[in-house]
């Protein structure tokens, strides 16, 4: 399948060397993820306090409730005092808000988005259909629970919630931080597999690596 | 619109007709009359912008009804050709030729659906559902709920409350049954 997407091709360097790409090699590393363990809980401890207070969003809206992100940037819930912040890119980001349903084909793409952010990750699930599916609970495509797929460790229930509720899961996610069970990207390194199957049970055109890094 | 549809009588078998509002008719059609009936209304009478192009299953009958709602900005009018299409072979002629966009809603059409529309462009790529596999989800034969519990986990103690029960016991719970 991959063969057929990303093809082999022929690049020329600055320098006129020509070489061979294998994008799923070249491009995508192979390497399953990694549970990592710091050896030193004092240290530990203080990287987590200051994680919880560096929490940057990757600014990705999957459902209805992403609307609920806007106010927060505004001069009236200001959520920048609380060290939240929103980046453009998984790469500078260590939170991902899943804000509401999430169909299928979306899921797709946050898997993707969610193995490209670094570790420490965290997940906040937004809104109910992040829980049980929500007012989507016979919808043809869209899941019900969203901690098959990914690791989550707080969730907002509501439908939606408000801006204040969002506020508060921030909180609630900070003590879970400090406390040092947010382990997220562990738990998604450990049960890979698990994650993998139910993954692929629903992603029926699976055409991209199996660990995106 | 009345002088339109006995016009369009002389020119097409047209077997059922609701005016609707005063600038909005609908017009029933057999299947292969209906794209020579929006060609005409096209070219002649001045609808020349396809609105939508949808489809309703109708089971029971083993039918599905395809809806054209072409509208005339001129006269501010709206007319929508209905045309049935056999459930159990549902093949339809191609519009695309009279407004590229119909191509669009025909792929929708067939995704949803099932309805084919051969000659079609990109009729067989997948649209809006990626990798679907089940039969097409907007057919009224497809349990959706059946299917969502067998593939998306369902979380244990869900419970759903009949919603008129649910409020009369919240607002007036002194009530008892009448």
């Amino acid at each position: 399948m991959t063969e057929k997407k990303y093809p082999h091709h022929k690049v020329t360097g600055p320098d006129g060397a020509e070489f061979v790409v294998t994008p799923m090699e070249d491009y995508y590393c192979q390497e399953r993820p990694q549970v990592q363990k710091s050896s030193n809980a004092v240290i530990e401890k203080f990287y987590n306090w200051a994680r919880a207070n560096s929490l940057w969003i990757v600014g990705f809206g999957t459902g209805c409730g992403a609307i609920e992100m806007r106010p927060l940037r505004t001069p009236r819930f200001d959520a920048y005092r609380y060290g939240v912040n929103w980046r453009a890119t998984p790469r500078q980001s260590n939170l991902f808000i899943i804000s509401g349903y999430l169909s299928v084909k979306t899921l797709k793409r946050v898997i993707r988005v969610y193995e490209q952010m670094q570790s420490p990750k965290y997940v906040l699930g937004l809104g109910s259909c992040t829980i049980n599916g929500g007012m989507y609970w016979d919808s043809y495509n869209t899941i019900k629970r969203l901690d098959h797929y990914i690791p989550v460790d707080a969730y907002i229930p509501g439908c939606m919630p408000r801006p204040e509720a969002l506020l508060d899961g921030f909180e609630e996610l900070k003590k879970i931080i400090i406390a040092g069970e947010a382990n997220g990207a562990n738990l998604y390194a450990e049960n890979f597999d698990w994650y993998k199957a139910n993954q692929k049970k629903i992603i029926k055109n699976w055409d991209m690596p199996d660990y995106s890094w | 619109m009345k002088t339109l549809l006995t016009n369009l009588k002389k020119r097409h078998d047209i077997t059922a007709s609701k005016l609707q509002r005063n600038n909005e008719l609908f017009v029933t059609v057999p299947n292969n009359q209906a794209v020579s009936l929006v060609t005409y209304l096209r070219d002649h009478e001045g609808f020349s912008h396809l609105v939508i192009l949808s489809a309703v299953d109708w089971l029971e009958e083993e039918v599905f009804q395809l809806t054209y709602l072409l509208n005339n900005p001129e006269l501010k009018q709206d007319i929508g050709v209905r045309t049935l299409v056999d459930r159990n072979e549902p093949v339809m002629e191609s519009i695309h030729h009279l407004w590229e966009h119909s191509a669009t809603y025909q792929r929708e059409l067939f995704e949803m659906f099932g309805i084919s529309f051969p000659t079609s462009p990109r009729m067989e790529e997948p649209f809006i559902l990626e990798g679907w596999d089940g039969p097409p989800p907007y057919r009224r034969d497809f349990d959706t709920l059946k299917y969502a519990e067998e593939t998306y986990f369902p979380r244990p103690g869900r419970t759903t409350n009949d919603v008129a029960a649910y409020m009369k016991e919240k607002l007036y719970p002194e009530d008892d049954n009448d």
